[in-house]
């Protein structure tokens, strides 16, 4: 039942942008479903009437003043980027060149 | 002092020794580096503790503790406790002027603009940083093998892990390369390396720690915590980095100004012990579990009433707990995408943005990293996010339920911190479902945020260290020190010295390091 | 790309239902940041409003700006929403490079407001009560400079990114869908983006200045045949960023749609986007299971739980709001329904109400603003607040007016002169010697020309045909430059003349 096929991985690595090769996707698959029958253990609980927990301590109202502070300046924010141009950070395209499909 | 004196004292006496003048923080500090420099290695030979050392800031500071001690006045009154003291800190912990790396080749070379608030309060007490240690990719591993930049060996046994993931900080104070270090404990990432390298290590409350500029693993469970080689160490580098931190919503309040002192109170009397119903037996190599009665004997032997309580959601922690980060895990690494910082990987002929991120990230991630994304983009997508994700969150309540329900009836539970001794480098790499079993006994204080400490309880199989678990209910840091504090107090008594001093001389590499 | 059929607007509306929904996106005005301390402003320098947590660098945590939340909440109760006890901030995957955590922190499963309602009032006064699905907090992404000849995303070689907007708190308002508006569909639609527009300004949340982007509309529009029960597929046009422009939108969507439909064709169910040059829109993304947000809870971030005391604080602090206060405004003034349209229309309700406070009458203050200022401003193509007249200056020019230091051809004149910053009325009739002539030494001259130039007019008059003596009038306005008080000039005349006053 927690079996992950090869398909289902190549679409949970497009979902996370991670391009895995077809040696990864073979070997993963695997491994993966492999900790998915483990941890699928968790469904063996009877948990109908129990609220989830998300914060082990739990706290609210937690907030900031809405009052300025120091900020970086461009040369710190540029400074570990790959990229940069005209104070800002460089990327590639967000879209193929039309007709370079 | 010789060096090789001055770097086998507690942090505590070091200290002592820094007011008193027997020597200086520059020469504390020289004898450190010295120590690396005999002991650590690289890659490829020696302990391989350390990624980064910061030597020059590090001498720096000591000898401005020195000036200050030396011109004496309010300024040398006011100095922290600790001043002058090294530290060696994690390196998934982010400091200015340092490489932060977490491990991992996406981040190789980032110089982050901005300190954590730990390495704030460590620069303000003033002491000296004598580098960034080793670490599993992004802390998620149990052996400090899946580090992008080398494994890291336990100084009792060069053939053998240190733990993980925070093997760098505990092989570093276990090998006397540093007497603290910062380490961060997501589901044992602190006190599973502690037990395989013989020294002590706590994960703190969660919310006693600051967590802003610890590189998040699993948001929910990540704390920051000290390791070093005695209970009244970690107490009093707790003490140091506890406090509420504004920039950290989930910070606690709490004062935690008593921790020190509780290590003084070795008074077993009457302290109720729990034993967990659910950890008797096997699962624990038979040297440990005999190991471990021996050291119930020693309690009872003390005062202290033991007894077995039952948790029965906690053999299911565990699973919980393999949902519960890689989801957070998912999320978490999104951010290393190659835009802002980091390396960015390019594939053969351009791409898309999309299609860089793509290839950065697979470049740059390694498996470990890669498997626990790939869990957890499963475990929280469309269809199955309530089977999967909801489902760990809600066991993960009825396990707080279960610890809250034990902690009625005794002070603190304690057990083995890990099932077996440190295993061999290479035996757990294939093996990532066997190797997540070594956290058994850690999670559920994760899970829960609970403070849980592990100390030296004696060796066992191949002469390793083994680990003694004591955990609390929340925010009863101060307890747990205690008994903590307590337990190692007997054992020390018992075999007439310090556990540290037991273990044996870490060869030398042979050439100095550069 | 081959042209799109569309309907007649008539011929849509004749066959189908258009039913609409809006998601607003609102830019708070705080000072700060969403989760961060960085300033929340526009048009800085790139990347200097950042911290390490705007950029999402390893390491960083939120930690949310409380007045951020309460704008949320007096939003909501200003939309007469359900404030909830409790709700949670959540993690929204997807990856972008203005998204700089590759996640978009964002509220999900509670809302912080819901189930509310606004009331909007078309041209004609028909109310349209809109049902609020929910309000909810979230934060800004950074802003994609696409690089290449055009400038679009489709031939740009790379693009640039700037990290300032990132993290600047937005409350995302999404209504229930509206059906039932039938051919006033657009109207609808427009009048709706301005009510939030001007319910977010009364409450000084938002600037709302859409061409800045501080007040963002997607508008969900899809059609069902008359007197069917159950809603077509809609699409979703992105980003339509003006009132004027969502009119349009909806228009074009109706239309295109039926004709869509009319040829038998489904209706794909996507994002649009809204082209300003054609008043047309293009097709965008088609939606697909690939839009998997994977949500949970932000574990870096605590519970927001509203207890009463908070509520009824901030419910204290709340503003007349719009609508009411047009209301109110209304029967006071005792304007006619048609009046008081076109002053809305104007946005002259503040500037009116102020020069009624600084002395005016209302009849005065709506005459000046709607009359002789709105025709200068229309001339100049701005605001009727934006010629440099004041409420003030239009209280002295009533008071010269109604003390007949100058008359009203003289007072249209003086507002333009204001207009050009010549200083206010009083200092115009100052300097440009523009009161009336009240000295009769100076009128009886004029008088006695216009008389003896007329003589033919002058018999007319004095046979008994009173009415005649206007003739008269008009050569001495004439050689007074106009500046003659004519009620004065007549009497003048009539006693010269020998009739009864």
């Amino acid at each position: 039942m927690s079996d992950l096929t090869r398909d289902q991985l190549t679409h949970l690595a497009q979902l996370a942008h991670v391009n895995l090769t077809e040696e990864e996707l073979d070997r993963m698959s695997g491994e993966v479903s492999k900790i998915l029958d483990s941890v699928a253990k968790v469904q063996e609980v009877d948990t109908k009437h129990v609220m989830p927990t998300s914060h082990p301590i739990a706290l609210t109202n937690v907030y900031r003043d809405d009052v300025v502070g120091p900020v970086l300046s461009q040369h710190e924010a540029l400074t570990g980027a790959p990229e940069v141009e005209a104070g800002q950070f460089k990327v590639p395209a967000i879209l193929h060149a039309e007709g370079d499909r | 002092m010789s060096p090789a004196e001055m770097i086998r004292l507690t942090a505590l006496e070091m200290a002592e020794h820094l007011r008193a003048g027997t020597f200086t923080s520059v020469e504390l500090t020289r004898a450190h580096f010295e120590r690396i420099n005999q002991v650590d290695g690289t890659a490829d030979e020696g302990v391989h503790a350390f990624l980064h050392l910061n030597q020059d800031e590090a001498l720096a500071v000591a000898a401005e503790v020195d000036a200050i001690r030396t011109a004496g006045g309010p300024e040398a009154d006011e100095l922290h406790p600790l001043a002058g003291v090294p530290i060696a800190i994690k390196d998934n912990i982010v400091t200015i002027g340092q490489p932060t790396t977490a491990a991992s080749k996406i981040l190789e070379g980032w110089m982050p603009p901005y300190d954590a608030t730990v390495v704030r309060t460590i620069r303000a007490a003033k002491l000296p940083i004598l580098g960034k240690t080793n670490l599993d990719e992004f802390a998620m591993g149990s052996t400090t093998e899946y580090s992008a930049y080398g494994v890291t060996r336990n100084p009792w046994d060069l053939n053998r892990a240190p733990g993980g993931s925070g093997g760098g900080s505990a092989a570093a104070v276990g090998a006397f390369m540093a007497p603290l270090a910062l380490g961060s404990d997501t589901g044992g990432s602190i006190r599973e390396p502690a037990a395989f390298t013989g020294t002590v290590g706590t994960k703190p409350t969660y919310g006693s720690v600051s967590r802003y500029g610890l590189i998040a693993m699993a948001s929910s469970l990540d704390q920051i915590g000290p390791v070093t080689r005695t209970t009244a160490d970690a107490a009093a580098l707790h003490e140091l980095i506890a406090g509420h931190d504004p920039k950290d919503s989930t910070s606690l309040h709490t004062q935690w100004n008593t921790l020190l002192e509780a290590t003084t109170d070795q008074d077993l009397s009457g302290v109720r012990i729990g034993v967990l119903e659910e950890f008797q037996g096997p699962g624990f190599s038979a040297e440990i579990w005999e190991k471990f009665q021996e050291t119930l004997d020693l309690l009872r032997d003390a005062g202290a009433e033991v007894t077995t309580v039952d948790c029965p959601h906690i053999p299911y922690a565990l699973h919980a707990y393999y949902l519960i980060v890689p989801s957070e895990v998912s999320s978490n690494l999104a951010r290393f995408d190659g835009i802002r910082y980091g390396n960015r990987v390019v594939p053969d002929g351009g791409g898309t943005v999309a299609e860089v991120m793509a290839a950065t990230r697979a470049a740059g991630f390694g498996d470990e990293a890669k498997r626990r994304i790939m869990l957890g983009t499963f475990a929280l997508s469309a269809g199955y996010v309530d089977a999967y994700y909801g489902t760990a969150q809600r066991v993960r309540t009825l396990v707080i339920q279960d610890l809250k329900h034990a902690f009625e009836h005794v002070d603190v539970l304690i057990s083995p911190t890990t099932p077996t001794v440190a295993v061999k480098l290479g035996d757990q790499l294939e093996e990532p479902l066997s190797m997540y079993l070594n956290d058994v006994v850690t999670i559920p204080a994760n899970l829960a945020g609970i403070p849980a400490i592990s100390i030296p309880g004696g060796t066992a199989e191949h002469d390793m260290p083994v680990g003694l678990h004591i955990q609390g209910p929340a925010k009863s840091d101060a307890t747990v020190y205690r008994v903590a504090s307590a337990i190692e107090a007997l054992i020390e008594a018992e075999q007439g010295k310090p556990f540290y001093d037991r273990a044996p001389e870490v060869p030398q590499v042979q050439g100095a390091r550069s | 790309m081959t042209a799109t059929t569309t309907l007649t607007f008539a011929d849509a509306v004749a066959h189908f239902e258009p039913v609409l929904g809006f998601e607003i996106h609102v830019e708070l005005n705080t000072a700060t940041k969403m989760f961060s301390q960085a300033p929340n402003a526009f048009g800085d320098e790139p990347n200097t409003n950042v911290t390490e947590v705007d950029l999402g660098m390893p390491g960083v945590l939120p930690v949310v700006n409380r007045t951020a939340v309460e704008s949320a909440i007096k939003l909501g109760l200003a939309l007469n929403c359900t404030i909830a006890p409790r709700s949670e901030f959540a993690r929204k995957h997807y990856f972008y490079p203005d998204l700089p955590k590759n996640f978009q922190t964002s509220q999900y499963e509670q809302a912080i407001a819901h189930d509310g309602w606004v009331d909007v009032e078309l041209d004609d006064g028909t109310v349209f009560r809109v049902e609020i699905e929910r309000a909810h907090l979230e934060e800004d992404a950074g802003k994609l400079t696409h690089m290449g000849e055009s400038g679009r995303i489709h031939s740009a070689s790379y693009a640039l990114v700037d990290y300032n907007r990132a993290g600047v708190p937005l409350i995302e308002v999404v209504s229930k869908p509206i059906s039932g508006a039938g051919d006033r569909a657009p109207e609808l639609a427009k009048v709706y983006v301005q009510t939030i527009r001007e319910i977010v300004r009364a409450l000084g949340i938002s600037d709302a200045r859409m061409e800045r982007g501080n007040l963002r509309c997607d508008a969900n529009v899809s059609l069902m045949p008359k007197d069917a029960t159950q809603f077509g597929t809609r699409t979703e046009t992105k980003n339509v960023n003006s009132l004027r422009a969502i009119g349009y939108a909806v228009d074009y969507e109706i239309r295109r749609q039926a004709a869509v439909l009319s040829a038998g064709d489904p209706v794909v169910q996507q994002t649009r986007h809204w082209q300003e040059d054609t008043r047309t829109t293009t097709p965008g993304r088609t939606k697909s299971d690939a839009d998997d947000y994977r949500y949970f809870p932000e574990p870096d971030l605590v519970p927001i739980e509203v207890d009463q005391a908070w509520l009824d604080r901030l419910a204290a602090q709340l503003p007349e709001l719009p609508v009411e206060r047009r209301r109110r405004l209304k029967t006071e003034w005792g304007l006619s329904d048609a009046v008081f349209r076109d002053m809305v229309n104007a946005d002259a309700l503040d500037v009116v109400e102020q020069t009624i406070t600084a002395g005016a009458s209302p009849g005065a203050a709506s005459k000046w603003w709607m009359g002789e200022i709105a025709r200068l401003a229309h001339a100049a193509d701005v605001a009727v607040t934006e010629l440099g007249i004041t409420p003030h200056h239009v209280v002295e020019l009533e008071t010269l007016t109604t003390a007949g230091t100058i008359n009203d051809r003289l007072a249209r004149q003086v507002l333009g002169h204001v207009a050009d910053g010549e200083g206010s009325p009083a200092e115009v009739v100052e300097a440009r010697s523009l009161a009336v002539v009240s000295d009769d030494a100076a009128l009886t001259a004029a008088i006695d020309t216009a008389i003896a130039s007329n003589p033919d007019v002058v018999a007319k008059v004095q046979a008994g045909k009173t009415q005649a003596i206007g003739a008269l009038i008009g050569p001495v306005m004439q050689a007074t430059g106009g500046k003659a008080d004519a009620g004065r000039v007549r009497q003048l005349l009539a006693e010269k003349l020998g009739l009864q006053a």
